[in-house]
């Protein structure tokens, strides 16, 4: 089948399998690795990216599925001149990721979150972030870099 | 201005945030280009003879390149690789006559994509003969039925006396016990286990996704019988480990091993359902104390009996009881301490290391047991913890197991955790609570814990090298996966040297770069990885001091590092120097040097936990916790702290909610992120850490391990404070995880007793 998406601004044809997840079609036939795959039952959210501005966890959702639509993803979300979105800035600033294999949907996930709720309270980021697992940093400095991100003081 | 000390931001984190790590899975190198997918067939039940594998339909499938067995491949038994174990346990790559665990691996998919080869692999037909499942741990132990017929037990592995000492608990007014269950959980890093491989001049050429190439080269060389010089391990990006991605497992070796049959480029990631069943699991102990002492809260004897589960094979899982029999004394002054322990195969994962890796286990049980003392004599657990403490010392103090503590003082540790807490507010506010019958409980758990960091090895090497265009390299042995090595190893190059640290690159994992390395686990890197790079730095500007001595004519101890130009110049005359770099351009300013440590180091802390249980639902929550975790002198506390935060979450993850669980058929209940409960965020408060650092005199940096830490510390904390917020209603015990259903139960039991 044949699918037309915009992916990070860039409009594309490709010819895919019926089955092909949108994750796999961003990895594999667009190359856009960041994405990662960290489960097969739909639970862990390191697959998350924007699908016309909603966070989707890409492994649910077929690529034929994104047909005609926009997909946005972590590789761009920085500027143009490399400066850092203000979520990536904070992850940064306060060591919101470890080992990085959560963080490219995690990202994601808090770009969507500051978007419906731009100054959450703690208790809103973590309810807002349930459907993202991260195994390293304890969650506890992704809370922290939300709230940076949306202008608030972690304390 | 010295940044020693001072929360650097990574050095990593740029390309994570944009572009992604480049795990093994996202690999293209071009020696890669064309690589076969791998797809396992793995056993759907517990313990079964094969009868045979028919593999006809599967190759029938489209892109199938071949379907490989163990008879294929040539694999066949060899014992376990630790002389200690019963060696004639012995297990092949893939399963060449018995499967042993659900997940056990049988045969092999090769196909030129992965879709194409989940889709066969469900078609290679295996007949079984079904074996009785050996889940239960005592009937394990009783060999009534046996893993490996030709061992005639299903010990793998035991120590201590051979006879309990009948005279231990003699004297003492007060003596309890309980079976304290340490479950079985998963380390499920994020990323799963992974490997691709490809021949290169005859030579085997391997991606892993490990925690220590150099130890995955060993193992894999040593399954395919092959000789170091013909395989080079590659480490990429490494999507956390947890002490499950030391070294390499059977699988990795698979891969190597088709590639070589085939000889094309194979890759294999496996997929979060196979991780669950076939990574290792952690913990699995059952383990019952003894405490026996006085009304007056001392503690006159400590007996801890360990059953291991091993799992279905002899893997690191089944050597963990040394460790916790190691650490048993754990921060007291107990006269006497007697542990046995003993490993037991069954039909389940095989068991190795997970964060802690048989630690937790020591702290767990006796901070248990002292919790269930203090409640038979009626006493404070805070006034029981301190009476038996150790002294402060700072020389080294042997334990009754023979542990060698560095440097210790327990006690502040735990004065500072229980003012950080405000203690006596808190055990007022549980009595408020319970005085008005309140439904929302309050509990409050202490531990207090040392820990060894830094075992084995003891060794790290490191090379350093100053290059003629003002950068730096370093060359570590150890393994970074998520822990900031490379910002904490450019942060002691540019301390010494002044090379911007965005000049520095450290390298790592790779065995042809790097033939010697112990990897990263045990909590090791910084203590034995950073100071070799240390040393190595500081031997580096000696040595850049003497070229300079004879470049500028000056006497070698007149010579002065200058970190503002990086290079030296002559002390008195700033302007008669010169720079690494242009020292450098003259002739190679490279030191590659190994740092030996006199010995492991003794971390040690205090946790205080708050939770809150719902009377009604038995539902625990953790709304506090606070932790003293004293690391020795912290690098750069930014990269310490995560340490921390992420041990305390996996150790609050044990106490209250993850646990692998089979039924009594053997078949795994938790094998998706679907049924396993993976903590998430909601299921955690944001932590108190509280500072505390004691330097150890084994390394110039001061610094003793910190990775294991919040781990060791969290679990017994939390798992106490559950226990106290219902202890008043006659609940003692209550075994790990305290899930609503358990604390529930629990609570009515109680009731029905009294
Ligand atoms: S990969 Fe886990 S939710 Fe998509
Ligand atoms: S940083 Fe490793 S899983 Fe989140």
């Amino acid at each position: 089948m044949q699918v037309t998406t915009t992916v990070n601004g860039e409009a594309r044809t490709d010819e895919v399998e019926d089955r092909l997840l949108l994750v796999h079609y961003l990895r594999d036939v667009r190359g856009l690795r960041a994405t990662n795959v960290g489960c097969d039952t739909t639970s862990c959210g390191a697959c998350t990216v924007l699908l016309d501005g909603e966070s989707v966890k890409s492994c649910t959702v077929l690529a034929v599925q994104a047909d005609g639509r926009e997909v946005s993803t972590v590789e761009g979300l920085a500027a143009a001149d490399g400066t850092l979105h203000p979520v990536q800035a904070a992850f940064r600033q306060e060591h919101g990721l470890q080992c990085g294999f959560c963080t490219p949907g995690m990202v994601m996930a808090c770009v969507s979150l500051l978007k419906d709720n731009p100054r959450p309270t703690e208790h809103e980021v973590r309810d807002g972030l349930e459907g993202n697992f991260c195994r390293c940093t304890g969650y506890h400095n992704i809370v922290r870099a939300v709230l940076v991100a949306s202008g608030q003081d972690p304390k | 201005m010295s940044i020693m000390g001072t929360r650097v931001v990574r050095v990593e984190d740029p390309r994570l945030l944009t572009t992604g790590a480049v795990y093994t899975e996202d690999l293209r190198d071009p020696r890669l280009t064309g690589a076969l997918h791998l797809t396992f067939v793995r056993a759907p039940m517990a313990h079964a003879r094969i009868l045979s594998i028919q593999t006809a339909d599967a190759l029938a499938f489209p892109g199938v390149v071949a379907v490989l067995t163990a008879a294929d491949l040539g694999m066949e038994p060899m014992p376990p690789a630790m002389p200690m174990f019963t060696q004639t346990m012995t297990t092949s790559l893939l399963a060449t006559d018995t499967v042993r665990f659900v997940g056990d691996a049988v045969a092999v998919v090769v196909t030129e994509t992965a879709y194409q080869g989940q889709d066969a692999a469900d078609h290679v037909h295996v007949e079984y003969d079904h074996l009785p499942a050996l889940i239960d741990l005592r009937e394990a132990a009783s060999d009534a039925v046996l893993l490996y017929p030709q061992a005639g037990t299903n010990t793998v592995f035991a120590m201590g006396p051979a006879e309990l000492d009948p005279e231990l608990f003699a004297g003492c007014e007060v003596v309890v016990t309980q079976e304290i269950v340490n479950q079985r959980v998963a380390a499920a890093p994020l990323e799963g286990r992974a490997a691709a491989a490809t021949i290169e001049d005859g030579r085997l050429i391997m991606w892993v996704s490990t925690q220590a190439a150099q130890d995955a080269k060993g193992a894999i060389c040593r399954w395919l019988g092959i000789e170091p010089e013909t395989l080079r391990v590659i480490t990429p990006d490494v999507g956390g480990g947890f002490g499950a991605k030391i070294g390499a497992d059977p699988d990795h070796a698979v891969v190597g091993a088709v590639a070589r049959h085939l000889g094309r480029p194979v890759r294999w990631t496996e997929t979060r359902s196979e991780n669950m069943v076939a990574m290792t699991h952690g913990r699995g102990q059952l383990n019952t104390v003894t405490i026996g002492g006085k009304r007056d809260g001392t503690v006159l004897a400590y007996r801890l009996e360990i059953l291991q589960d091993a799992g279905a094979q002899p893997r690191i899982g089944a050597v963990l009881p040394a460790l916790t029999t190691l650490m048993a004394p754990a921060v007291y002054a107990f006269p006497k301490v007697e542990v046995k322990a003993r490993s037991v195969v069954t039909t389940t994962t095989p068991t190795a290391a997970y964060r802690g890796a048989g630690r937790p286990e020591a702290t767990h049980a006796i901070e248990r047991g002292l919790d269930l003392f203090a409640a038979e004599i009626g006493m404070d657990p805070g006034e029981v913890r301190r009476t038996n403490l150790l002294p402060a010392f700072t020389e080294p103090h042997t334990t009754a197991t023979g542990a060698v503590y560095d440097t210790g003082d327990y006690a502040v540790a735990l004065d500072k955790a229980l003012a950080a807490s405000d203690y006596p507010a808190l055990r007022a506010e549980q009595e408020r609570r319970r005085a008005a019958g309140e439904e929302k409980l309050l509990g409050i758990g202490l531990s207090v814990y040392v820990e060894i960091t830094g075992q084995a090895p003891a060794s790290e090497i490191a090379d350093v090298e100053l290059r003629p265009d003002g950068s730096a390299r370093v060359l570590t042995g150890t393994s970074p996966h998520g822990q900031g090595h490379a910002t904490a190893w450019a942060m002691l190059v540019s301390e010494e040297t002044g090379v911007p640290m965005d000049r520095i690159t450290v390298e790592h994992g790779d065995t042809d770069l790097i033939p010697v390395g112990g990897g990263t686990f045990g909590s090791r890197s910084l203590q034995q990885g950073g100071a070799a790079v240390r040393q190595a730095t500081r031997e580096l500007v000696e040595l850049a001091r003497q070229r300079a001595a004879d470049l500028l004519e000056a006497n070698p101890d007149d010579i002065v590092v200058d970190t503002a130009r990086a290079g030296v110049h002559v002390a008195g005359s700033p302007d008669a120097g010169v720079s690494f770099a242009e020292l450098a351009a003259k002739e190679p300013l490279q030191v590659h040097t190994t740092f030996t440590s006199p010995g492991p180091t003794f971390p040690f802390g205090a946790h205080v936990a708050v939770v809150e249980v719902d009377v009604r639902t038995g539902k625990a929550r953790l709304e506090r916790l606070i932790a003293v975790d004293d690391a020795g002198t912290i690098l750069n506390p930014l990269l310490a702290e995560g340490q921390r935060h992420g041990g305390y979450a996996q150790g609050v993850a044990q106490a209250l909610i993850e646990e692998v669980r089979y039924d009594p058929e053997g078949n795994p209940e938790t094998s998706t992120l679907a049924t396993y409960p993976f903590l998430g965020i909601t299921d955690v408060p944001s932590f108190e850490p509280v500072d505390m650092a004691t330097p150890t005199p084994y390394n110039t940096l001061g610094a003793k391990g910190v990775g294991e830490a919040g781990t060791i510390g969290a679990t017994p904390a939390v798992h106490n404070a559950v226990i106290d917020a219902v202890a008043h209603l006659g609940v003692r015990h209550i075994d790990m995880p305290t899930t609503p259903m358990r604390v529930w139960s629990a609570l009515r039991a109680a009731e029905a007793a009294s």
